[in-house]
């Protein structure tokens, strides 16, 4: 429809141009203007940024999301004595409060930035922007962003990573991708954590968990660890190699990538094309 | 919640819709959500009056239009409606199945009033 001939006006909004309607022509003229653009798409477009500035170092980012207690900062800590010496990482710790996660990783001679949010309950693309002003990309290989311990607003906010790592602990039930699909749909990988528990709970299964996270649509690998026992860390250290790979050869090829949940419906009803 | 974070941000795009247009005030936003945002309609209807306070919406109505979740799927074509925690094909039960409708966080339109000349339609 056009915006001079007065096609867009049907039956439905006639009313509205006749007196008494908002868009009666007065002195005070009423203009009705169609956006159809994300609501967040300040933030998007900051995370574009931030996705441009890793890709033009090569540097490959990975938000890990969970809720608090599952195992994040723990993991990293296992993976930074694992992972091969010959890679370079950082983290950016999101937390409410306190320095002790970021120093948690210090300790392993890692370069960590700490971001206290205060009360907010999730990173953002310009928090994540103002801590990469403080990290030195040419050096590194991969960023991990271990975001607020919280299972609801972080999967809203992009921040500019490749991909969506979401943790599940087995003290928390097989039924949380069923409970919190939002966050659960938005995995590139799902990481069931602190497996060792398993011999002393009798309500957690594997199993279920993963098919619970199939009910959501989603192909996501699902690797089983204990951090603390280093059991099932190679599935996760394969996994963080051939991400690696890739990133390298999509820089090379001068192509990015979103996590995995691209918002479908949303691109579908603003009319944008596909990426 | 991050509802008022959200709202925040769209106010950004609002304000500035409102300054390109020359508007004197904002009367009505139209926002399109769809129950896989993560975005709840009545937190957000809640955290809107202290986002727009002292801007130019300032006695804007929010008014949200809420999407249905469905699904494509890509093994036997079927479109369905779905839930938010079972997204499978309501046709075959397939898993492989593309999110059509359901995780929509969109500013969809706004009303505007203008002190200048004429109403325009757009």
């Amino acid at each position: 429809m056009c915006d001079t001939c007065g096609c867009n006006i049907t039956d439905a909004n006639q009313h509205l141009l006749k007196p008494g309607g908002k868009f009666y022509r007065t002195a005070e003229g009423h203009e009705a203007v169609t956006v159809l653009k994300g609501l967040l798409s300040e933030n998007d477009h900051m995370a574009m940024h931030n996705r441009q500035h890793f890709d033009r170092h090569g540097v490959l980012a990975i938000n890990l999301m969970s809720s608090p207690g599952s195992g994040k900062t723990a993991l990293l800590e296992a993976t930074l004595d694992a992972i091969d010496k010959g890679l370079r990482v950082a983290v950016i710790e999101g937390d409410l409060e306190t320095e002790n996660d970021a120093e948690r990783i210090r300790k392993k001679g890692i370069p960590a930035i700490q971001i206290s949010t205060g009360s907010a309950c999730h990173l953002d693309a310009h928090m994540i922007h103002n801590a990469l002003h403080e990290l030195s990309l040419d050096d590194l290989d991969i960023v991990f962003i271990e975001n607020v311990g919280n299972l609801v607003c972080p999967a809203s906010f992009d921040l500019g990573q490749h991909l969506n790592v979401t943790l599940l602990s087995v003290t928390e039930g097989d039924d949380k991708p069923s409970k919190y699909p939002v966050m659960f749909r938005a995995s590139d990988l799902m990481l069931l954590t602190k497996i060792d528990l398993l011999a002393v709970l009798d309500d957690f299964d594997l199993d279920h968990a993963e098919k619970n996270l199939r009910k959501l649509a989603s192909t996501a690998p699902v690797i089983a660890l204990s951090a603390r026992q280093q059991t099932g860390m190679n599935g996760w250290l394969d996994w963080l190699q051939q991400q690696r790979s890739e990133q390298i050869e999509r820089c090379r090829q001068g192509h990015t990538r979103k996590p995995v949940i691209q918002p479908d419906g949303q691109r579908l009803h603003a009319g944008m094309q596909a990426p | 919640m991050h509802e008022l974070s959200v709202c925040q941000e769209m106010m950004k795009q609002v304000m500035q819709i409102a300054a390109e247009k020359n508007a004197s005030s904002v009367d009505c936003v139209t926002v399109h959500l769809g129950p896989l945002s993560g975005i709840e309609a009545h937190l957000l209807k809640q955290a809107f009056p202290f986002a727009a306070a002292g801007t130019v919406a300032e006695q804007a109505e929010l008014i949200i239009k809420e999407l249905p979740v469905r699904v494509h799927c890509q093994q036997c074509g079927a479109d369905t409606d779905a839930r938010v925690n079972r997204l499978l094909c309501g046709e075959c039960g397939d898993y492989h199945t593309q999110l059509i409708s359901g995780d929509e966080m969109l500013l969809a339109s706004l009303e505007l009033s203008r002190k200048d000349q004429e109403a325009s339609y757009v």
